[in-house]
C-alpha cells in the first residue's frame, strides 16, 4: 500500500464524528427481525427477574408470541407487496426485503415455532424429584455426574435459558438470508451460531456426548468462520466494498472507479476467486455439504434432539438463503466460474450423504447423513441458475424443514431407561407396539425418500426439473441415483419397524403433551398437503423468487 | 326422452349398490328389489321404444351426455349415451330376458343363503351390459365390457365353495383378458388414427384411414369379440362357465353377454366394411366356431355343457353373418335376438330339470321326464324346435336368412360358407334332438345322488315356470314377428343393408335347410330314440372322445401356453436370479462396502474434521482458479 493511500485512510477516519449521518432504518420492514430480537432481550430479562417457578411458562409464552407476531409481520409485509413490487434494500443497504427473504424468513419462523414446542415438551420423561423435566440439563454449567448437578436436579432447576438462546439464534437466521452486505452476513452468522453452540451442550441425558458435540461444533464453526471472514476481506480487497450490489457491479465491470486506497488490489481476479471460494466454504459448512459436513453427524447425535431438529431445519433454510443470494445477486457475473465447482460439491454431497448413511446404526446419525444428502439435492436446484431454480429451492426448504422437525420430534418419543432409544436395533417391531407413531415416522421417511404423494416428492421433482432445465442433466442423473441409494436406508427403517419382531426389552413410546403432538401433526399435515396439492405453494415460491439487487 | 337413458342404466345400478352394500337386513326382501328394478328398467325401455317407433326412421337415435368422463385436453371421453335402433334392440332383449330371469331366480335360488348377493350381481350385470350397448364411444363401451366381464366372473364363481366353480371363474377371467387386450389395443389404434373415441366421428372417418390400420383395428376388435363371445380360439372358457347357477348361464352365457362380440362387430360395421381382409377373418372364425361348438355339443353328456356348445355354435352363426358385411349384419342381430329367447328358454328348462333331479346334470341319468315335468317339457320342446329351425318357429327365419346370406357372399367363399352353415344346421338338429331324447324320452335312468336320495322329479314352482312359458312364446313367435314386421327396415339406418345375390334361389336354400334338419333329427332318433341309452357313456370314436374334451382345446392351451409360459417364466426367473440379482447385489455390496470404508473417515476427532475442511477449501479454491484458467 502506498503512503498516499495510507494517508487517505487516516484522514478519512479522522473526520469529525458529528459528520456521520444517523442511519436511516425502516423499522416496519425490519419488524420481523426486530420483534424476535426484542423478544430475545425481554426473554433475558425474564430469566433475570421473573421467579424461577413462573419462568418456564413466561418463556414459552413469550417465545411463541414473538414468533407468531413476527410471522404475522412477514405476512403483512408480503401482503403489502414488499415481496414483489416494493422489494428494496433496507437499513442503509444492509438488509434486503424481497421475495426470497420474506419467504425464507416465514419458513424459518414457522419451523422455529414448531421446534419451540418440542423445546417446551415436559412430559416425555417421568418427573424427577417431583419436578417436571424437559430435554435440557438442570444446570448446564454443572459438571456431569457431580454433586452440584445432583443438587440442581433436586432443586428442580431447569435451563429455561434455551428460549432466549433460541430466539437469538432465530433472529440471526432471519437476518442471514436477507443480509445484503458481507459484514451483515458475517454478523448474522455469528448471531445464530453462538447460541446454537450453547444449545448443543445442554442435553439432560448423555451430557458428555452433548458437550463434546458442542465443543466440536464450536471449534469447527470458528474455523469456518475464519475462512468466511478472510474471504470477505479478500472480496473487499477486490471490490472496495462489502455491499453485494457494488461487488456485483465490479464483477460485471459496470463500475471501474478505483478507490485510491485499494489501487493495488481492486479488480484483481485472484482475490475475487479465492475470496469467493472462502466465503462459499463458510456457507457450505453451515449447509453441511461434503467435505465440510463432518461435524453434522456428531453434532446431530450429541445435541438434545429438539435442538437437532431445530438446527437441521432452520439453519439449513437460513444458510441456503444466504447461498442463493450470494450466487444469484453478488456473483451472477461469475456463473461460469462457480457452476463447475458447485457441480462437484453437489455430486459428492449427494453421493457421500447417501452412501455413508447406509451403514449407520443410530437413527439420529442416519438422519444427519440424510440431511447431508438433501443438502446435495438442494444444491442441484441452486446450480440451475434460473428463476425456477430459486423457487424450487425455496419450496424444497419449506417442505424439508417440516419433515425434519417432525422426524426428530418422533425420535424424542421412542425412549427406554437411558433416555431416547436412538440405536436402530431398538426400533425393531415398533410398528406392532405403536402403530400410529411408527406410521407417522414412516410418512416422514417416505417423504425423505421422495415417494410420491409426500412433500419430498414434490420438492425433489421441482429441484431436479429446475436443474435439468438449467442444463444440469448429468447432475439430475446423479441425484436420482443418490435418491435410489437413499431410499434403501429409509425403507430399511420402515421394514425394521413393521416387519421385524419386537424385542423383549424394547423401548416404550412416551405419550407426549399437546406440544409435541402439534409439532408432529404439523409435520405430517405439511408433508401430505405439499405432496397432494403442492401447486399453491409452488406458485407462492415462484412469486417469491425474485431477488432485489 | 333423452333423460330416461341414464335412468335405464341407473335403475339396476342402484339395485346393485343397494343390494351389495345394504347388508343382511335386505336378505329377506333383496330379491324383490332386484327384480323390481330390472323390471323398471324394462318398462323404461318400452317407453323409449314406443317413443322411437313414433319417429321417422332417420331421426330415431337419441343422445344424452351426462358429463365429461375424462377431461384431459386432447383425450376426451364423455359419459354419454346413444340410443339408436341397434341399441334399442339390445336394451329390450337385455331388460326383457333379464327381468324374466330375475323372476326365475327368485324360485331357483330360494334355498341359497347368499341370494341377496346373487341378485346384486345380476343387477350389476344388467347395468354393465346396458352401459355396453348404450355407450356412445368406445372407451365407455370398454368400461361396460369390463363391467360385464366382472359380473360374469363373480357369477360363474358364485358357488365359490366348489373349487371347480372358482377355477372356472378364473379361467373365464383369464381367457377374457386376452380378448380385452384386443379391445384396448383397438381403442388405442383408433385414438392415434382418429383422435377420438366417439362412434360417430370414428365411423364417419373410416374413409380417411389407411386400410392397413383399419384391418389392424378390425382384427383387434375381432379378438375382443372372440374372448367375450367364446369364439375359436378363445372359446375354452364357456363350457366351464356352466359351473355358475343356471339362471346365470341363461342370461349371461347364452342370451346377452356372450353376444356382445356380435354387437361390437355390427356397431363397428364401417370399419369392417372398409377392411375386407378383417371381414374375411371374421367369417372364418364364425364358420370354424359354428362347427366346433356343434361337434362339442354332440359329445357332451352334461346338459348344460351340451347347451354351451350349442351357444358357441349359434354365436358362430352370428359372427359369420356379421362378417358378411351389409348383407349379414341385420340377420346377425335378428338371430341374436331369437337365440336370446330360445337359448334362455332352453337353459331355464335345463335348470328346471336339474331342480327336479337333485341338481343332476348328466343326461344319461335322465330319461322319460316328459310325464313328470309337462310344462318344462313343452317349453323346452318349443325352444328345441326353434333352435333346430323347425318351419315357422323363430330359429327357422333367422338361421335361414344367415344361410342364404352366406351363399350370397358369392364366389368360392360363398359356397364354402353356405355349405358350412348347412352342415352346422344338420349337426344342430342332431345334438339338440339328442338332448331332447335323452332327457324327456326313453326309460328312466335315474340314480340316487351322493347322499343316497332318489330323485323325485316334479314341476318347478310358478316363479320358474312363468318365465319359461314367456320365453317359449318368444321362441315361437319372435322369428315370424321380425320377418313380417320389417326388422330389416328397422335396423337398416344403423347397420346398412344390401340384398345379396345368391347363386341358388331362396326356395332352394330353405328346402335344403329343412332337409338337413330332418336328416339330423332322423340320425339322432335312430341313435338315441330307437336304442336304449347306456347309463355309462361308451368309449366312442376318436372324434367323440376328442369332442368330449372340447376338441382338445384345453390340452392345446395347456401344452402351448401353460407349459410354454411356465418354461418362459422359469428361464426369466433364472436370468433374474443369476444375472439381474447378481448385478443388483453386486452394486449393493459395492455401495455398502464403500459406505463402510467412508464411514471410517468419520473418526470423531475434531482435528480430522478440520483437516477435511481445510483440504476441501483448498480444493475449492484450486478448482475455482482452475476453471478461470481453463
Amino acid at each position: 500500500m502506498s503512503s498516499m493511500a495510507v494517508h487517505s485512510l487516516w484522514t478519512t477516519a479522522a473526520e469529525p464524528l458529528d459528520k456521520i449521518p444517523a442511519p436511516h432504518i425502516e423499522y416496519t420492514q425490519l419488524s420481523p427481525v426486530l420483534i424476535v430480537l426484542g423478544a430475545a432481550l425481554v426473554s433475558v430479562l425474564v430469566e433475570a427477574f421473573v421467579p424461577r417457578k413462573a419462568r418456564y411458562h413466561s418463556q414459552v409464552f413469550l417465545s411463541v408470541l414473538a414468533l407468531v407476531a413476527a410471522f404475522a409481520a412477514i405476512v403483512g409485509l408480503a401482503a403489502g407487496g414488499y415481496g414483489s413490487t416494493k422489494a428494496h434494500i433496507a437499513a442503509m443497504g444492509a438488509i434486503a426485503v424481497d421475495g426470497p427473504a420474506l419467504f425464507l424468513q416465514g419458513t424459518i419462523l414457522l419451523a422455529s415455532l414448531v421446534a419451540v414446542f418440542t423445546f417446551a415438551e415436559r412430559r416425555l420423561d417421568p418427573a424427577d424429584h417431583g419436578h417436571k423435566v424437559d430435554s435440557f440439563a438442570a444446570e448446564a454449567a454443572a459438571v456431569p455426574g457431580s454433586e452440584q448437578e445432583r443438587a440442581a436436579v433436586k432443586a428442580g432447576f431447569t435451563t429455561t435459558e434455551v428460549f432466549p438462546l433460541a430466539l437469538f439464534a432465530i433472529s440471526g437466521m432471519l437476518v442471514f438470508p436477507a443480509a445484503n452486505d458481507l459484514l451483515t452476513l458475517f454478523v448474522a452468522l455469528e448471531v445464530f451460531s453462538l447460541p446454537l453452540y450453547l444449545l448443543c451442550a445442554v442435553a439432560r441425558r448423555k451430557r458428555l456426548m452433548s458437550q463434546e458435540a458442542a465443543v466440536k461444533y464450536f471449534l469447527l464453526g470458528a474455523f469456518s468462520s475464519a475462512f468466511l471472514l478472510f474471504g470477505i476481506a479478500l472480496l473487499y480487497g477486490y471490490a472496495g466494498s462489502v455491499s453485494y450490489a457494488t461487488i456485483a457491479r465490479v464483477v460485471d465491470g459496470s463500475i471501474g472507479a478505483v478507490d485510491p486506497a485499494l489501487a493495488d488490489t481492486m479488480g484483481n481476479d485472484a482475490l475475487l476467486l479465492i475470496g469467493f471460494a472462502m466465503v462459499l466454504m463458510g456457507l457450505l459448512f453451515k449447509i453441511g455439504a461434503v467435505p465440510f459436513h463432518m461435524w453434522t453427524p456428531d453434532v446431530y447425535q450429541g445435541a438434545p434432539t429438539p435442538v437437532t431438529g431445530f438446527m437441521a431445519a432452520a439453519t439449513k433454510v437460513a444458510a441456503f438463503g444466504a447461498l442463493l443470494r450470494l450466487l444469484y445477486v453478488v456473483l451472477p457475473g461469475l456463473t461460469w466460474d462457480w457452476r463447475p465447482v458447485m457441480w462437484g460439491v453437489a455430486i459428492v454431497t449427494m453421493l457421500g450423504g447417501a452412501i455413508v448413511a447406509i451403514t449407520q446404526t443410530d437413527i439420529k446419525r442416519l438422519l444427519a447423513y440424510s440431511s447431508i444428502a438433501h443438502a446435495g439435492f438442494l444444491l442441484a436446484g441452486v446450480i440451475a441458475a434460473t428463476p425456477s431454480g430459486i423457487s424450487s429451492v425455496l419450496f424444497y426448504l419449506g417442505a424439508y424443514s417440516f419433515v425434519t422437525i417432525g422426524a426428530f420430534a418422533v425420535v424424542t418419543l421412542v425412549r427406554d431407561a437411558g433416555g431416547e432409544a436412538t440405536h436402530l436395533s431398538k426400533w425393531a417391531g415398533l410398528g406392532r407396539r405403536s402403530p400410529l407413531v411408527a406410521a407417522v415416522f414412516a410418512v416422514f421417511l417416505l417423504a425423505f425418500a421422495g415417494i410420491p404423494l409426500t412433500s419430498g416428492f414434490s420438492g425433489k421433482f421441482a429441484v431436479f426439473k429446475a436443474a435439468a432445465d438449467g442444463g444440469a442433466g448429468a447432475l439430475v442423473v446423479v441425484g436420482v441415483i443418490s435418491s435410489a441409494i437413499a431410499a434403501f436406508f429409509y425403507i430399511r427403517v420402515i421394514v425394521l419397524m413393521f416387519f421385524s419382531e419386537p424385542k423383549a426389552d424394547g423401548p416404550t413410546v412416551a405419550v407426549p403433551s399437546p406440544l409435541t403432538s402439534i409439532t408432529i401433526t404439523a409435520g405430517v399435515a405439511v408433508t401430505l398437503v405439499l405432496g397432494l396439492a403442492p401447486q399453491y405453494f409452488l406458485d407462492l415460491a415462484t412469486q417469491a423468487s425474485t431477488f432485489v439487487r | 326422452m333423452e333423460n330416461l337413458i341414464a335412468l335405464l342404466i341407473g335403475a339396476p345400478l342402484l339395485g346393485a349398490a343397494v343390494l351389495l352394500l345394504g347388508g343382511r337386513r335386505l336378505d329377506k326382501s333383496g330379491h324383490w328389489l332386484g327384480t323390481l328394478l330390472a323390471a323398471v328398467s324394462f318398462v323404461i325401455g318400452l317407453v323409449l321404444f314406443a317413443d322411437m317407433l313414433g319417429k321417422s326412421a332417420d331421426d330415431r337415435a337419441l343422445h344424452q351426455t351426462l358429463y365429461t368422463w375424462i377431461p384431459v385436453e386432447g383425450f376426451q371421453a364423455d359419459m354419454a349415451f346413444q340410443l339408436d335402433q341397434l341399441s334399442m334392440t339390445f336394451v329390450l332383449l337385455i331388460t326383457g330376458v333379464g327381468t324374466l330371469i330375475h323372476v326365475y331366480s327368485i324360485g331357483y335360488m330360494e334355498h341359497d343363503e347368499r341370494r341377496r348377493r346373487f341378485f346384486g350381481y345380476l343387477n350389476l350385470f344388467v347395468a354393465a351390459m346396458l352401459l355396453l350397448v348404450l355407450a356412445d364411444n368406445y372407451l365407455l363401451l370398454y368400461f361396460g365390457w369390463e363391467g360385464v366381464g366382472l359380473a360374469s366372473y363373480l357369477l360363474i364363481g358364485f358357488w365359490q365353495h366348489k373349487p371347480s366353480a372358482a377355477t372356472a371363474a378364473k379361467k373365464a377371467f383369464i381367457v377374457n383378458r386376452v380378448g380385452d387386450m384386443g379391445l384396448s389395443i383397438a381403442i388405442m389404434i383408433m385414438f392415434t388414427t382418429f383422435g377420438t373415441f366417439t362412434f360417430g366421428p370414428v365411423l364417419a372417418a373410416t374413409g380417411e384411414a389407411s386400410e392397413g390400420k383399419l384391418t389392424a383395428i378390425g382384427l383387434m376388435l375381432l379378438l375382443a369379440a372372440c374372448g367375450k363371445s367364446a369364439q375359436v380360439p378363445l372359446q375354452s372358457w364357456l363350457g366351464d362357465a356352466m359351473e355358475g347357477p343356471t339362471p346365470v348361464s341363461a342370461l349371461i352365457h347364452a342370451a346377452t353377454m356372450v353376444t356382445a362380440g356380435v354387437y361390437l362387430i355390427v356397431r363397428s360395421a364401417d370399419i369392417f366394411n372398409a377392411a375386407p381382409d378383417a371381414q374375411l377373418v371374421v367369417t372364418v372364425v364364425g364358420a370354424v366356431t359354428l362347427l366346433f361348438g356343434a361337434i362339442v355339443g354332440c359329445a357332451k353328456d352334461d346338459i348344460k355343457k351340451a347347451l354351451a356348445g350349442s351357444t358357441m355354435s349359434q354365436i358362430g352363426y352370428m359372427i359369420l353373418a356379421a362378417g358378411l358385411g351389409p348383407i349379414g349384419y341385420v340377420f346377425a342381430i335378428m338371430h341374436l335376438v331369437t337365440h336370446g329367447f330360445f337359448k334362455a328358454g332352453l337353459f331355464l328348462g335345463a335348470g328346471s330339470v336339474m331342480h327336479g333331479m337333485n341338481d343332476e346334470v348328466d343326461m344319461r341319468r335322465y330319461g322319460g321326464l316328459r310325464k313328470y315335468m309337462p310344462v318344462t317339457f313343452i317349453t323346452f320342446g318349443l325352444g328345441y324346435l326353434a333352435i333346430i329351425g323347425f318351419p315357422g318357429l323363430s330359429g327357422f327365419f333367422s338361421k335361414d336368412k344367415i344361410i342364404e346370406a352366406a351363399f350370397a357372399k358369392g364366389g368360392t367363399e360363398g359356397w364354402i360358407l353356405g355349405t358350412v352353415t348347412l352342415i352346422g344346421a344338420a349337426i344342430t338338429a342332431y345334438y339338440m334332438t339328442r338332448v331332447m331324447l335323452m332327457t324327456f324320452f326313453g326309460e328312466k335312468r335315474w340314480q340316487d345322488d351322493e347322499n343316497g336320495r332318489p330323485p323325485h322329479p316334479h314341476e318347478s314352482p310358478r316363479s320358474m315356470v312363468i318365465p319359461m312359458v314367456l320365453l317359449a312364446v318368444g321362441s315361437v313367435a319372435a322369428g315370424a314377428l321380425f320377418e313380417f314386421s320389417g326388422f330389416v327396415e328397422w335396423l337398416e339406418p344403423v347397420t346398412g343393408f344390401a340384398h345379396g345375390h345368391s347363386p341358388i334361389s331362396a326356395a332352394a336354400v330353405t328346402t335344403a335347410t329343412i332337409a338337413v334338419m330332418v336328416l339330423g333329427v332322423g340320425l339322432a332318433y335312430v341313435q338315441y330314440g330307437r336304442r336304449p341309452v347306456p347309463v355309462v357313456a361308451p368309449r366312442g370314436s376318436l372324434l367323440t372322445r376328442a369332442a368330449r374334451r372340447d376338441l382338445l382345446q384345453d390340452d392345446f392351451n395347456h401344452a402351448v401356453f401353460v407349459t410354454g409360459g411356465t418354461h418362459l417364466t422359469r428361464s426369466l426367473v433364472y436370468v433374474d436370479h443369476s444375472l439381474v440379482d447378481g448385478v443388483v447385489n453386486g452394486t449393493a455390496a459395492a455401495v455398502g462396502g464403500l459406505s463402510g470404508r467412508l464411514r471410517k473417515l468419520q473418526n470423531g476427532y475434531a482435528r480430522t474434521y478440520a483437516v477435511s475442511m481445510f483440504g476441501g477449501t483448498a480444493v475449492l479454491i484450486a478448482a475455482t482458479l482452475l476453471m478461470r484458467a481453463v
